[in-house]
């Protein structure tokens, strides 16, 4: 920091408008200066744990951007730094679970991935055996998951669309209510309910399509309430002017209110489906659960990936560890694909600005 | 094709608020008709009681009568929709549809209306685009974003859009009031041409431009804030500009106003 501190003196005797600026480094200085003293105190003091180690780097990197800020620029300037670096600090703080999961599932996971995994099922394999393999429970996820998104979709569409274009009054009122409830219904409520109305009273067996069932009830809400806000956003003057043209209200619906927000729509229902995509609690009572593929979802027992992944880490050996990290592994992969489809297709459809 | 408006005894309402009261007035085909008053004296909310828009507005509702060529806009049985057909509309700030090209743009009152035969919108499109003076500049990118157009452009675009439904009246909410000097004169011509085709009603903040294009003049003022606008004089342009007939008007015009 010599050199700052030698440039101080010319910094201050600048024009009043491009004086007191420290050179665009320093932040990255400071940071790097933080995480060496962090780790010298830390390996210093003997603290154990490396995440002591790195909120000390943290606090040290927040001070020392503002004493340095403070003593080179001035007040204003300190303020503005402290609060970039907090930006800074928390975006990396939110960051290492994510890093470490990632890096986690990995790690574990690609020692049984390959192509024997992915294109057998359990059948036949003995719990504490190596082998086997995770085919029945993607089968399963998709099956359940595209059922579930196939009934969810054009209900919460056309529900956000009536909230947004028609709704008024009373009736309006109460399907947002509900809308909001259904949003914070548990999971193993909404399999509690399937199980009780589908199995037990209607007298039908497990399946994928019960399983579900309960996975609408939890992606509704999402998909109405994201629909909703994406609706909302369309300017009013976009419907006026189809109106003005002569075009009735279905039709400026259809034809310009939700192509201009197709983009955030897919988007929420993407959303939706990674949500529901890692639910157990359902899947365990309405779908059973099952070691061999059954591929048809209206009749017998199936797996799913979160199902699979609870039922071999609960057998508690290590191949069945093994087997549990790399479907978890399949599992962010499968909703990682989804999501980047999704993306592709909202920036396809999203409204253009460019190319004068 | 161009026709008359003869409205009469017409108030307007938002909610309980009475925005515009007892408004009468004849508006003579191919001619330009301009309003001009301060703000919130109720000029839009009176164009927009001319083709049924008002009531798009929440609570917005409609007393009186509003004939065109004899046939009552707000008799029962009139649907909207159709009205809009006949009456259309060129908004205060441009609003291309962000998702459609030039071409779907212009297009999109007639496909929307079910009407598909290629070679028919082809040459709506060219004759309507040349019709609002853009034809040359977009005929080489009809397949462009329209919202990627300048400012004026894009006013045009909307212009040419609503022409492109073959209307019999042409209202225009302060079509100029977000465009350039350049750009405000290119739609001041093109007003001046449509006017041999379509009935057009212009609302300004301008009152040169009001001078410029329009053959008659009306003022609207109101007497106080959360007062209802109501329609103080209309004449022929030359009259108001020069020689009207009630003292507020001049004072209006001459800006010795509130």
């Amino acid at each position: 920091m010599s050199h700052t501190a030698s440039d101080l003196g010319a910094r201050h005797r600048g024009s009043a408008i491009a004086r007191n600026r420290l050179p665009k480094w320093t932040p990255l200085a400071i940071a790097a200066g933080a995480v060496v003293v962090g780790i010298g105190i830390g390996a210093g003091a003997g603290l154990d744990s490396h995440v002591q180690w790195g909120l000390i780097a943290l606090i040290l990197f927040v001070a020392g951007n503002y004493v340095v800020t403070r003593v080179a620029d001035g007040p204003r300037q300190a303020k503005d730094r402290v609060a970039t670096s907090l930006v800074y600090a928390c975006f990396i703080l939110a960051i290492i679970p994510l890093y470490s999961l990632i890096e986690t599932t990995i790690a574990k996971g690609v020692k049984v991935l390959d192509g024997n995994f992915l294109g057998h099922s359990m059948s036949g394999v003995l719990g504490t055996q190596p082998g086997g393999g995770v085919y029945h429970a993607i089968i399963g996820t998709l099956e359940q998951v595209g059922i579930a998104t196939v009934i969810a979709v054009p209900i919460g569409v056309f529900t956000a669309i009536y909230l947004v274009e028609y709704g008024k009054g009373a009736l309006a009122k109460a399907i947002t209510f509900f809308v909001d409830v259904m949003t914070g219904i548990p999971s193993i409520v909404a399999g509690l309910f399937i199980l009780s109305f589908w199995i037990l009273i209607l007298g039908f067996g497990f399946s994928g399509f019960a399983g579900a069932l309960a996975l609408t009830i939890l992606m509704m809400p999402i998909i109405v309430r994201s629909t909703e806000e994406m609706l909302k956003l369309v300017p009013n003057e976009l419907r006026e002017a189809s109106y003005a043209l002569g075009v009735p209200k279905w039709r400026t619906i259809v034809s310009i209110v939700v192509p201009t927000s197709i983009g955030g729509i897919i988007t929420g229902v993407v959303l939706a489906i990674a949500r529901i995509a890692g639910e157990t609690a359902p899947v365990l009572l309405l779908v059973f659960g099952s070691q061999v593929i059954n591929n048809d979802p209206f009749e017998g027992p199936q797996s799913s990936l979160p199902f699979y992944i609870y039922e071999q880490y609960n057998l508690g050996n290590p191949a069945a560890y093994d087997r549990a990290w790399a479907a978890a592994l399949v599992l962010i992969i499968l909703v990682m694909i989804l999501n980047l489809i999704a993306r592709g297709i909202a920036r396809w459809k999203a409204p253009k600005t460019s190319g004068r | 094709m161009a026709k008359r408006i003869d409205v009469s005894g017409l108030s307007a309402f938002y909610g309980g608020f009475r925005a515009i009261d007892d408004i009468s007035m004849t508006v003579e085909p191919r001619t330009v008709t301009a309003f001009i008053g301060p703000s919130g004296c109720g000029k839009s909310t009176f164009l927009r009681t001319l083709n049924r828009m008002h009531e798009v507005t929440p609570g917005g509702r409609v007393e009186g009568k509003v004939l065109l060529d004899d046939e009552n806009l707000y008799g029962s049985g009139v649907d909207p929709v159709s009205v809009r057909r006949t009456v259309g509309m060129v908004f205060q700030r441009p609003n291309p549809f962000p998702t459609m090209s030039i071409y779907d743009n212009v297009a999109a009152g007639l496909r929307l209306n079910g009407r598909r035969r290629k070679s028919e919108l082809d040459a709506i499109v060219e004759k309507s685009l040349t019709g609002a003076n853009l034809w040359n500049e977009v005929k080489d990118r009809l397949n462009k974003p329209g919202a990627g157009l300048s400012g004026g452009q894009q006013q045009r675009l909307c212009i040419a859009r609503a022409i492109a439904v073959e209307p019999d009246v042409l209202l225009m909410d302060e079509p100029c009031s977000a465009l350039d000097p350049i750009s405000t004169l290119a739609i001041e011509d093109l007003i001046g041409e449509l006017k041999e085709r379509f009935t057009i009603v212009i609302v300004t903040h301008n009152m040169q431009q009001a001078a410029r294009v329009s053959d008659r003049t009306a003022f609207f003022n109101l007497a106080a804030v959360g007062k209802p606008g109501k329609l103080i004089e209309i004449d022929e342009t030359e009259r108001i500009f020069s020689n009207p007939s009630v003292q507020a008007t001049e004072d209006y015009i001459s800006g010795r106003f509130g």
